[in-house]
């Protein structure tokens, strides 16, 4: 089972794939539109690569509640669980 | 009944063995409506409209740029372009979502204004998706051998049907109409389509109601598109890249054999994301005519087509994977050799 360090380090990576954020400003406490300038398409980008990335199904009403990177990183790791 | 004598088999028809794209031509309507005016009715800005859909302006249509007209003048260059004469012209189909007369058929009238000899001509309602419709129903009539030579015009004037005050629609629709001239051919020249619907998604773009609870209304009013934008967007994008590798393996050929990309101009984010999931290769010349003319649904890829021709993007015998995607959602792609 991955650790929530290396599933938020697979997450920036994908973030930062997808609206170009460095990696290293995809910390647990930063909000993705506030403080990543991830808006909400390209959230959606981000949640698809996450679900094949993580093996997990994130459906859109679950999207709006992922308002953090700690809030989506908790999300994948219950969905794994 | 009752005869003695066996009936004859019915006589098969026949067809030719492979059909392409002999012309194209598109009609761009006169207004040009900067986003500075779209935004007077919705909380936006410029800004944001451009980041988030790539639209910096559309073209919409006069009260003389009828959806009759600019379908005429569209099949009128195309059928200049291909070298074809109207009357040889056996059937026509007019893919639209904006013809406002229950029946007869727009294409009827179309096919009598371009002078053809009573061409077959009927209407599709395949929204967004419909031109590539018509392109896989034209090859396959001329392959079949129920035509010969079929146009195919995709055209909407989706401005009269976008409520200006719905900040997810307001800036996105646009008017226009674009055509094809399909015929037989030497070498294949239109790959076989990857096509389908999802009715459980009927609800995520649609009219907002249909005409006869306009009419019991209060207070009538136009039955606007309303779209639920995050969910399209991921359907087109994904979903959407996936049916677009499986028409480049059908037709036989790979991403680096391509020259064009041709996705119906929905939003330039949708555009992207087909691109970046679809892995195409930084050689592969990619429509953008979304810029400038807005989302037209059936007709966007026609006119998309006609730019990249313009610009020297798109030349004769590129191979270009054509994709539209729509209400129903229904959704249509295949590979062409360009004319």
């Amino acid at each position: 089972m991955a650790t929530t360090e290396e599933i938020r380090t697979d997450l920036a990576e994908i973030v930062n794939e997808v609206a170009g954020v460095d990696t290293d400003d995809v910390q647990l406490d930063k909000s993705f539109v506030d403080d990543l300038d991830v808006d909400s398409l390209s959230m959606v980008e981000v949640v698809v690569a996450a679900e094949e990335k993580f093996g997990v199904s994130i459906p859109d009403d679950e999207v709006k509640n992922l308002k953090t990177v700690g809030d989506a990183v908790a999300y994948i790791e219950r969905a794994q669980a | 009944m009752g005869g003695t004598t066996p009936r004859p088999a019915l006589r098969p028809n026949t067809g030719v063995a492979h059909a392409r794209v002999l012309g194209l031509g598109a009609y761009r309507p006169s207004r040009v409506v900067p986003n500075s005016e779209v935004v007077t009715g919705i909380d936006s800005t410029d800004e944001w409209i451009r980041q988030r859909s790539g639209i910096e302006e559309r073209r919409w249509a006069t009260d003389d740029e009828t959806l009759r007209m600019m379908s005429v003048e569209a099949a009128r260059r195309a059928l200049a372009d291909s070298g074809v004469d109207a009357r040889q012209i056996d059937c026509v189909v007019v893919a639209t979502v904006s013809h406002f007369m229950q029946t007869p058929a727009l294409a009827t009238l179309v096919a009598h204004d371009l002078g053809t000899d009573q061409a077959a001509a009927f209407d599709v309602s395949a929204a967004c998706a419909g031109f590539c419709h018509g392109v896989a129903m034209a090859s396959d009539m001329v392959r079949g051998g129920s035509a010969r030579h079929v146009l195919v015009i995709g055209a909407e004037r989706l401005s009269e049907q976008t409520d200006p005050s719905d900040r997810g629609t307001a800036f996105i629709f646009a008017d226009g109409a674009g055509a094809a001239v399909v015929g037989p051919s030497d070498e294949p020249g239109i790959g076989p389509v990857v096509w389908g619907s999802d009715g459980e998604q009927y609800d995520l773009i649609r009219s907002r109601e249909d005409w006869r609870d306009v009419l019991t209304s209060d207070s009538p009013r136009m039955p606007h598109l309303v779209m639920q934008g995050n969910a399209v967007f991921r359907w087109a994008s994904f979903q959407m890249a996936k049916t677009g590798l499986q028409a480049l393996d059908r037709a036989g050929i790979g991403v680096d054999d391509l020259d064009c990309f041709v996705p119906h101009q929905a939003n330039n984010r949708i555009t992207d994301a087909m691109a970046r999931a679809m892995k195409l290769p930084g050689t592969v010349a990619i429509a953008r005519d979304i810029v400038h003319q807005g989302n037209t649904s059936a007709a966007s890829i026609p006119l998309a087509l006609d730019r990249m021709r313009e610009e020297g993007q798109a030349r004769s015998g590129d191979t270009a994977l054509l994709i539209a995607f729509g209400a129903g959602l229904a959704y249509a792609a295949q590979v062409v050799v360009l004319p």
